[in-house]
């Protein structure tokens, strides 16, 4: 394999990880209560911008602006459960789902009001450096990113998986009565459900601030691509996002290499409509 | 009682240009019909079957580039490339409806979400569509088939015609068997099922008559304005202005979009005029607003919430 290539596939990866990680937020929201957070790509923009201005601000680098947009945005999910989510979750299928449009619209044009349309950028040294393993050279920001991401959707899935946590928030998504009968408190394992889906999407907004630009619409790309992660990965299913993210990413840079830069998304939204056509539940999903 | 309402506001929609004259006053209720009758399409899959769709800009989008490339392409007056626009709308409704509505109805949004994103793409670069540039229409009409006004006034009239046809359908459609198909499956799309109605089938029919009437209004946009770019014909802020018209209004209901189109337009008219470019920013955090209250508090929209203080007083 030529060093290009593999250069290119690489680099697919490690952009591949940090879409597993905001796109496994979306669908542990999915997975826990059949919803679909329409203003995910959002929530990445607000991140990038708590970034970008804690660094613009204050001065604070990757190990400060990370935790806290991880923070930030872990209310704003618990703020936007009780708001948004909680009281349209009962109601018609076109409530819900406006519920999260609605939200998504007023945060992105907010954005856009208060930051400005101008494209914005961290400075290009915030992670410096970089090496050379094997003729494919390694920028530190992207590979910094990439394993973080993918350490903590690992990290995500083993949480859902292995803990008491995990189980009370499986069991309230499997039967929120008989849940509430064992003694667990379905409003409160939903708000934390939110709290880590919006977290993690804090955490990987931040990452990709490092080596993206910010913008008020940024988060509408992003938002298509967790669709097409999370559709490709089976609804609901950790793991899933993974292996899609990482494919999704290798996908776009083999695109962008081969045809072109423009039509590199073209490609992933033809491949979103393809699976929805021959395989709709997904890789790893149940229909 | 309902049928005076109707009575008085027909009298009211064909004399309202002749008592409010102004070029300003006649665009502003041009275009208000113009988006009634987007919306009243979308309302076709999104209010009476149930099915929201986020990217019904795209077949807005064929109506309006079918109608550019009919003037762009071959010469003709833009008015004759309708059928083209309306033929590639329909086509692309069942290239996404034939897979996604046999799924639940989050598939069906989120496909729409990426074929409107994916269209604008490939719009924004294809030459024949003018890329980025975007399409015109004749500058200067050439016969009366360009149907190239300088008053706003006859694209009232048309727009008003268009409009009550397109609402006598839904009554008609309302009616008839499939209505009642559609609301059971909004109603429950299992129970539907269960009682033998056809659901995919009939929630594919229902998306190609909304992909073909909103291509319709489509081509009476290029029609009026004579000017197409990827923003304005195929943006997805247009499919949310579509859907927050008929939810605003009452999703589901005859009247409810034309209801919403009548409080949204001007609002946004009069706020751009008064903002500036600044405005369209403006009005987006407040449509976001808006559609956000909508869901929380009153989905069945003004309507619902009309008829409530209704059977209350």
């Amino acid at each position: 394999m030529s060093p290009i290539l593999l250069q290119v596939i690489v680099g697919g990866l490690l952009l591949g990880a940090v879409y597993a990680l905001f796109s496994s937020g979306l669908t542990l929201i999915w997975g826990m209560m059949n919803v679909v957070n329409f203003a995910h790509g959002d929530f990445v923009m607000l991140a990038m911008y708590v970034a970008f201005w804690t660094w613009a601000i204050i001065g604070g680098g990757p190990l400060l602006f990370t935790p806290l947009a991880a923070f930030a945005l872990a209310v704003l999910g618990v703020v936007v459960y009780f708001g948004v989510v909680k009281p349209v979750m009962g109601g018609p299928m076109l409530a819900q789902m406006l519920g999260t449009f609605g939200l998504a619209l007023f945060l992105r044009y907010s954005a856009f009001w208060a930051f400005t349309a101008n494209f914005r950028t961290l400075p290009e040294d915030m992670i410096p450096g970089s090496f050379v393993v094997g003729g494919v050279r390694f920028e530190a920001a992207k590979v910094v990113a990439g394993i973080v991401a993918l350490l903590l959707t690992i990290g995500l899935h083993l949480l859902l998986t292995k803990t008491r946590l995990g189980s009370r928030m499986l069991a309230v998504s499997e039967d929120r009565q008989a849940a509430m009968l064992m003694g667990i408190r379905p409003d409160r394992m939903q708000a934390i459900a939110w709290a880590l889906a919006a977290g993690a999407t804090g955490v990987a907004g931040a990452l990709i601030a490092t080596f993206f630009y910010v913008s008020p619409t940024v988060g509408e790309t992003l938002a298509v691509i967790a669709f097409v992660v999370v559709s490709l990965g089976g609804f609901g299913s950790v793991p899933g996002a993974l292996v899609a993210g990482l494919l999704i990413g290798v996908i776009e840079s083999l695109s962008a290499f081969w045809i072109g830069a423009v039509y590199k998304d073209v490609l992933v939204y033809a491949l979103f409509l393809v699976v929805l056509w021959v395989r709709p539940q997904g890789l790893f999903g149940k229909l | 009682m309902a049928r005076f309402v109707l009575a008085v506001a027909i009298a009211i929609a064909l004399v309202f240009p002749l008592v409010f004259s102004g070029a300003f006053y006649e665009r502003v209720a041009a275009l208000t019909l113009l988006y009634a009758i987007a919306a009243s399409a979308w309302n076709l899959i999104g209010g009476y079957a149930g099915q929201v769709s986020v990217g019904h800009v795209v077949f807005f989008g064929c109506g309006a580039y079918g109608a550019a490339v009919a003037y762009s392409e071959w010469g003709l007056p833009p008015i004759a490339g309708l059928p083209l626009g309306v033929g590639a709308a329909v086509l692309l409704a069942a290239l996404v409806g034939v897979p996604t509505l046999r799924l639940s109805g989050h598939y069906f949004t989120m496909a729409t979400v990426a074929l409107a994103e994916l269209i604008r793409i490939l719009v924004g670069n294809v030459p024949v569509l003018g890329a980025a540039v975007g399409l015109m229409g004749p500058a200067v009409p050439r016969s009366v088939w360009d149907l190239s006004f300088t008053s706003s006034l006859p694209y009232y009239y048309l727009f008003l015609a268009v409009l009550a046809g397109l609402l006598l359908f839904t009554w008609w459609m309302e009616r008839s068997r499939m209505g009642f198909y559609l609301r059971a499956i909004k109603g429950s799309e299992r129970a539907a099922r269960s009682l033998g109605i056809p659901v995919g089938r009939y929630k594919l029919y229902a998306l190609m008559l909304s992909a073909g009437f909103t291509a319709v209004a489509g081509a009476l946009y290029l029609v009026m304005v004579g000017f197409v770019d990827p923003d304005s014909g195929v943006g997805i802020l247009l499919s949310v202005k579509m859907l927050i018209m008929a939810a605003l209004g009452g999703a589901g209901t005859l009247f409810g979009p034309l209801i919403g189109a009548l409080i949204l337009v001007p609002l946004e008219e009069i706020s751009n005029s008064l903002l500036g470019g600044q405005g369209s920013g403006v009005t987006f955090v407040v449509y976001g607003g808006i559609i956000l209250l909508i869901a929380v508090f009153q989905p069945g929209g003004i309507l619902a919430m009309v008829a409530g203080w209704w059977r209350k007083s």
